[in-house]
């Protein structure tokens, strides 16, 4: 038996959208979002994966996530193909295993920055502490707790190719596109 | 007194009802139905098909109702309402060497294995109007449609002509995936095939007289039903969906050989929804002139081998969009504009180095 | 009443999901124009297909939407893709810029302040801010990768050699954060300074060109100009002849068969708050609208 997903999607997955683009436009600021449980994934990220996903879309599962189920689920709600790193459109999973396949996403060219990669971050909490946030989006500066790492400034040091992150916990949202400028405090 | 303009929605409600008062005509006469417009003016409907990238000769048929007769508004009333549909599946390629034909001719043999049928063609009536049209007249029996061998399939034996081999790899999709250049040949047809009759023709046109000459010969043009199937791979096998009539050009071209290619014919095609000849051969001589670059031929700058040029502009949906838009309001860009001529020419005046005086504006 | 022979917002989920995801890489890229599949819609390219099918891929069942064409909600184009959306999302609508979430806008930027509970969908005909210096999508491509805008720079400078002004009077050409240089839309330019660092998401949809992009809120947006001839946002050197305002965008009305004007807002919701404010211009006592 298939996990549910969206019971009227059009509506669900407007909502679902604007929690999505609130939370690009504006990296740090933490949305509700909501979505399914009991699929595998936290109701965010479920919420993300029917909205933003679909046949056109390859998807990199990470180990801790890869199971049977999930992979069902996705493809019986969306259509996705799984792939490797280096194919994906969203890489989906916990910091610690999609941090050392970062360079294996595509970052766009430069020509074409847009075609890359949009991981979406599992986190065990979100909050308004930590990295010190600047840059489009961010009226003055803004904190979000992300996971330490060197990663965050090579990725905005590639502008205008690199990634564009999701971050998910339970049913809350954040995101951290190239353009933020991440110090870590 | 000044009153500001209001009553957009009442004016946009006043011209639908007008526009369909004009559309019905005179109610003391027959409203024309669909099946006469997709049976008597087929060749329109089948414009709107193709065009309209969707086969569905009846639908076609009331577009052209709806739309008053203007193809391209049926056209557009075809295009919006293809975008709603769900896709399903995709078909095998269609075969068109299994055409059953009600016309095929060559240019290029006197005669072939199943010969020259001319089919319903224009070509060789006298262009009078027929007064005896106004009365009913009586129509000849039909003639049953024949399959028979590609004509270019006789010169690729003798290695004259340019192999066409099959290729499996998936053609990109113009609805699907914005476009982006340089297209490849599939994607190219793609656009040539949904392309405006009249652009495609002049563009063919131009090359004949010179802007980008192909040599073209009309190897075989052929009109008649392909079979259309789908794999289901459920079961393992293709099933048929139907029958689609679909016309088909493909040019001979000569070709002296390049620092690339040996001296032998190319091929150019055209492949377009319903009955369209000129479409269809205009179409190929487009294709072959678009070709320059594989073929390792010079760019001359002809507008019919610039592929940018071609795809960006061959869209009659596109085109007739953008152009008539133009008659939007367009107050505040114009203002904007007023106001920066008013200052430069206020400047010029003032240092005397114009010598026109400007009537005063009067407030 | 939505119209059930149509999905939420006319477009399928599909292609919202296509629309969706260029519209997050627009965000990501700001000034950047994402390629996308655009759809054929129900009204002609280059009546606001792409700024339409931005808002359907946006629009929430709890939005009101605002929908102006050169300002003003009761132009015929504003009034016939308001009628879309209520017919195909039953989305409320509203003539005021303060109750509206999500405003669709051809031409200009409402007068009022925006806020960041705000999102501004933009018509654009042509995307591509060197188009009409270069023409072929192939090399202004490459001058975007390289930010090499030299041309740009020498048209402008040679409009200031021959008129002693640069003669762009509407689209004109911004920077985006010292990266990307991005066509505004067709708005005057006395709305460009409203682009930088706003505090409302800025979206941009060109349906018939296939592309969309963005600028975050509070994104650095800077007018092109010389140092010795800098950027001015100018207007009409005229109030508001209905309401007396002298820092609002003005429309040129010719009034009899004399050739008299009159000058009024072309932000038809900024005017009339006004004149309810009790703020009457030269020939404003006494006139009321008409519906």
């Amino acid at each position: 038996m298939t996990a549910p997903a969206f019971t009227d999607t059009p509506r669900e997955a407007a909502r679902a959208f604007r929690a999505a683009l609130d939370a690009m436009a504006r990296p740090g600021r933490i949305v509700e979002i909501a979505g399914p449980s009991g699929t595998g994934l936290s109701p965010a990220a479920a919420a993300l994966v029917l909205t933003l996903a679909d046949r056109g879309t390859g998807i990199w599962l990470a180990p801790a996530l890869d199971t049977p189920g999930l992979r069902g689920w996705i493809t019986f709600h969306t259509g996705a193909g799984f792939t490797a790193p280096e194919g994906a459109t969203f890489a989906l999973g916990p910091w610690e295993e999609i941090e050392p396949i970062l360079p294996r996403l595509p970052a766009g060219q430069p020509d074409y920055p847009d075609r890359s990669a949009t991981p979406i971050i599992e986190c065990q909490s979100l909050s308004k502490t930590g990295a010190r946030l600047t840059g489009p989006g961010i009226r003055d500066s803004a904190r979000l707790s992300l996971p330490d790492s060197p990663a965050f400034a090579a990725n905005a040091a590639a502008f205008p190719c690199g990634l564009d992150f999701f971050f998910t916990c339970g049913a809350h949202l954040a995101a951290l596109p190239r353009t933020t400028h991440v110090e870590v405090c | 007194m000044y009153v500001a303009v209001k009553g957009g929605e009442r004016a946009i409600d006043a011209a639908h009802d007008w526009l369909a008062r004009e559309r019905r005509g005179a109610p003391e006469l027959a409203e024309i139905g669909n099946d006469q417009i997709a049976g008597q003016l087929k060749l329109a409907t089948d414009r709107v098909m193709a065009e309209g990238s969707l086969y569905d000769r009846d639908l076609a048929a009331l577009a052209i109702r709806q739309a008053r007769g203007d193809l391209i508004e049926a056209i557009f009333l075809i295009r919006a309402y293809r975008t709603t549909l769900p896709r399903f599946g995709h078909s095998v390629p269609v075969e068109t060497a299994a055409m059953a034909c009600i016309r095929r001719i060559s240019a290029t043999f006197k005669d072939a294995p199943g010969g020259q049928i001319l089919g319903p063609t224009f070509d060789y009536t006298h262009r009078l109007i027929d007064f005896a049209l106004l009365a009913e007249g009586a129509v000849p029996p039909p003639r049953d449609p024949e399959t028979m061998p590609h004509v270019t399939g006789f010169l690729g034996r003798d290695g004259l002509i340019e192999a066409a081999d099959p290729d499996d790899t998936e053609p990109g999709d113009l609805t699907r995936t914005p476009l982006s250049l340089p297209a490849d040949r599939a994607l190219r047809l793609q656009a040539l095939a949904r392309a405006d009759e009249g652009f495609i023709l002049s563009l063919a046109y131009s090359t004949q007289r010179g802007y980008g000459r192909t040599h073209a010969f009309v190897g075989e043009l052929r009109i008649g039903l392909v079979t259309v199937e789908m794999e289901i791979p459920e079961l393992g096998l293709s099933i048929a969906l139907g029958e689609v009539e679909l016309t088909e050009c493909e040019t001979v071209n000569q070709f002296l050989g390049s620092k690339t290619e040996p001296a032998q014919f190319t091929r150019g095609y055209g492949l377009v929804l319903g009955q369209s000849e000129r479409k269809a051969i205009a179409m190929s001589l487009v294709d072959r002139a678009l070709r320059w670059k594989e073929l390792g031929e010079d760019f001359t700058g002809a507008p019919a081998q610039d592929e940018e040029f071609v795809l960006s502009h061959c869209d009659n949906i596109q085109a007739t969009g953008f152009l008539e838009h133009i008659k939007l309001p367009h107050y505040v860009d114009f203002q904007s504009e007023l106001e920066l001529i008013r200052r430069i020419r206020a400047e010029a005046l003032k240092q005397g180095t114009a010598d026109t005086t400007e009537p005063e504006d009067r407030a | 009443m939505t119209d059930q022979a149509y999905n939420f917002a006319y477009l399928d989920e599909d292609t919202k999901r296509m629309i969706r995801r260029a519209i997050l890489k627009g965000v990501a890229i700001p000034g950047y124009q994402v390629p996308f599949a655009s759809r054929e819609m129900p009204m002609p390219y280059g009546w606001g297909t792409g700024g339409v099918q931005v808002t359907a891929a946006c629009l929430t069942p709890e939005d009101t939407l605002k929908v102006i064409d050169q300002g003003a909600d009761d132009t015929t184009n504003a009034v016939s893709i308001r009628r879309f959306f209520q017919r195909t999302a039953d989305v409320a609508v509203t003539e005021h810029t303060r109750d509206a979430t999500l405003i669709q806008t051809r031409h200009r930027i409402p007068e009022e302040p925006l806020t960041e509970d705000q999102i501004m969908v933009f018509q654009v005909p042509i995307p591509e801010p060197l188009r009409f210096l270069e023409p072929r999508e192939t090399e202004t491509r490459k001058m975007h990768e390289l930010s090499d805008y030299g041309l740009m720079h020498v048209k402008l400078y040679e409009d200031i050699a021959k008129n002693g002004h640069i003669a762009t009077a509407y689209d004109y050409p911004v920077m985006v954060e010292e990266h990307y240089v991005m066509s505004p839309s067709p708005i005057p330019r006395f709305d460009n300074p409203k682009l930088d660092r706003s505090p409302a998401l800025m979206l941009f949809g060109a349906g018939r060109e296939q592309r969309i992009y963005a600028l975050p809120p509070y994104t650095k947006v800077r007018s092109l100009d010389f140092e010795d001839h800098p950027f001015e946002a100018s207007k009409a050197d005229h109030a508001c002849d209905l309401c007396g305002a002298e820092d609002s965008y003005l429309d040129e009305v010719i009034v009899d068969d004399a050739g008299g004007r009159m000058f009024v807002c072309s932000d038809t919701d900024h005017c009339a708050g006004r004149r309810a404010a009790g703020h009457v211009g030269r020939l404003g006592a006494g006139t009321e609208d008409v519906k």
